[in-house]
């Protein structure tokens, strides 16, 4: 952890797991490359998620042992995976129908940028070179959910929750919630709600370190 | 009698022409034709513009014909990666275009390209920098963008097996953008492992039926081409 803010809360292991507690039983999810990929080894016993990976695979399983890795056989960040019983492959084209064609139940990504309406910035810091769209934006308008997964701030300390993205644009309005270290967040007509404070984070100390408006409405306690 | 089997790799690309569209499957390494690629090096056609998902992820797939100056547009949706500098560096200089396509709209307009369908509309970035300057049309009260079919004149793909006639089978995640863009390309050569005879492959399990294959070359499995780039 390189700042203060960022050793608050919730660890990115522990929000993984907070973030496989609110997936159903049976949902199509697809996992962004890097931070959410952490969340398939979260899921509680007996509750059945199949994982997509937008190169063309459903029921990604967990990564080989050493010596087992096969190089056909990859997910979306080009790292070896294994295919669960069950897990099908299938061609680009067929990938993007799924994923535009609004069959998968939710997408978890990372973000540089969200604002208090949801509209993300993902694929390109301002004035880069080049940028990395992959699948981000067809995830965004395709999927009937939209997650992130991220630190609540940047390494510097800066707000990534914003009231209007500065950074290039992945979409308009498409995320529903924001899973950060310090709390859970739902975008809704009413602006940014909060719904979860992470352990010993008060909504001051969320509000502080957020540039957006937030209101708080904090859910029932979980079991 | 039907012979789409070419003796080596460097046989099969003999023909390109400088100027040719040329699609090229996988995805980073995964699914890569590396001997085509590496016999195209050889080759030396230039002013080529090439469509491939991945552009820097491995040293042996686009990255290559940049670095051999034979490319002067890329149409990809992940132009980053360890093997990236040199298309850096030619987009500072303006010898090269860059078109960065969404994913998904990257995938289905090559698949239109293959089915004949010119056009599409997609919600897919719209209200983004990817999307200024496109025709747009409102359906369903959401923003959509036109976009246009891509075909190559050439299509390198990779498979695991062929039969004589040209009928593909793939192995796991390899197959990515290989089926799609055979479908697209005037002459799609594939690079296969084994080529079996007429009848041995099931033909359930056929994923590219032998229509959209023209050529073919077989190379060692896991063995990768070698390019060598002429400085």
């Amino acid at each position: 952890m390189s700042n203060e803010q960022q050793a608050m809360g919730w660890t990115m292991p522990e929000l993984a797991s907070r973030v496989a507690s609110d997936l159903e039983d049976g949902w199509f999810v697809n996992l962004g490359i890097g931070l959410p990929t952490l969340v398939a080894d979260y899921i509680p016993e007996g509750k059945e998620i199949i994982f997509h990976s937008e190169n063309g695979l459903l029921g990604l399983g967990p990564k080989p042992a050493p010596g087992e890795e096969d190089p056909d056989l990859v997910n979306a960040g080009k790292e070896p995976i294994t295919l669960v019983p069950g897990g099908s492959y299938f061609s680009q084209a067929d990938s993007f129908a799924m994923i535009r064609g609004g069959h998968l139940d939710a997408a978890i990504l990372g973000a540089f940028q969200v604002s208090q309406f949801g509209d993300l910035a993902s694929w390109k810091l301002p004035n880069a070179t080049l940028g990395r769209v992959g699948g981000a934006m067809d995830l965004t308008v395709g999927s009937k959910r939209v997650f992130l997964f991220m630190q609540h701030t940047t390494k510097k300390g800066e707000a990534k929750i914003v009231e209007e993205c500065s950074y290039p644009l992945t979409a308009k309005n498409c995320v529903d919630r924001i899973y950060t270290n310090l709390a859970v967040i739902a975008v809704t007509e009413d602006g940014l709600v909060v719904t979860e404070l992470a352990p010993n984070v008060t909504f001051e100390y969320v509000q502080e370190h957020t540039a957006a408006p937030l209101k708080l409405r904090l859910a029932t306690v979980r079991g | 009698m039907i012979e789409k089997k070419f003796e080596s790799a460097v046989q099969a690309v003999s023909d390109m022409q400088d100027g040719a569209t040329l699609l090229v499957g996988g995805f980073g390494g995964s699914g890569l034709p590396s001997h085509l690629v590496a016999a195209l090096a050889e080759q030396g056609a230039k002013d080529l513009t090439v469509v491939s998902n991945n552009i820097g992820a491995v040293s042996d797939g686009v990255a290559a014909l940049i670095s051999n100056n034979q490319v002067s547009k890329i149409i990809c949706s992940f132009p980053v990666g360890p093997h990236a500098d040199d298309l850096v560096e030619r987009l500072q200089k303006g010898t090269i275009e860059l078109e960065i396509v969404p994913q998904g709209t990257l995938a289905e307009r090559i698949r239109a390209g293959g089915a004949g369908i010119p056009a599409f509309y997609t919600p897919t970035g719209a209200h983004t920098e990817l999307g200024e300057g496109k025709e747009t049309r409102e359906f369903n009260g959401r923003l959509h963008l036109l976009e246009q079919a891509i075909v190559g004149d050439y299509a390198f793909i990779k498979a695991s097996k062929a039969d004589r006639w040209g009928n593909l089978v793939y192995r796991k995640t390899m197959r990515n953008f290989n089926p799609v863009m055979a479908t697209a390309a005037k002459i799609t050569i594939a690079e296969v492992n084994e080529i079996v005879k007429i009848g041995e492959i099931d033909p359930e399990e056929i994923v590219t039926p032998s229509v959209f294959v023209q050529r073919l070359v077989q190379v060692e499995a896991h063995e990768e081409g070698k390019v060598l780039v002429h400085e």
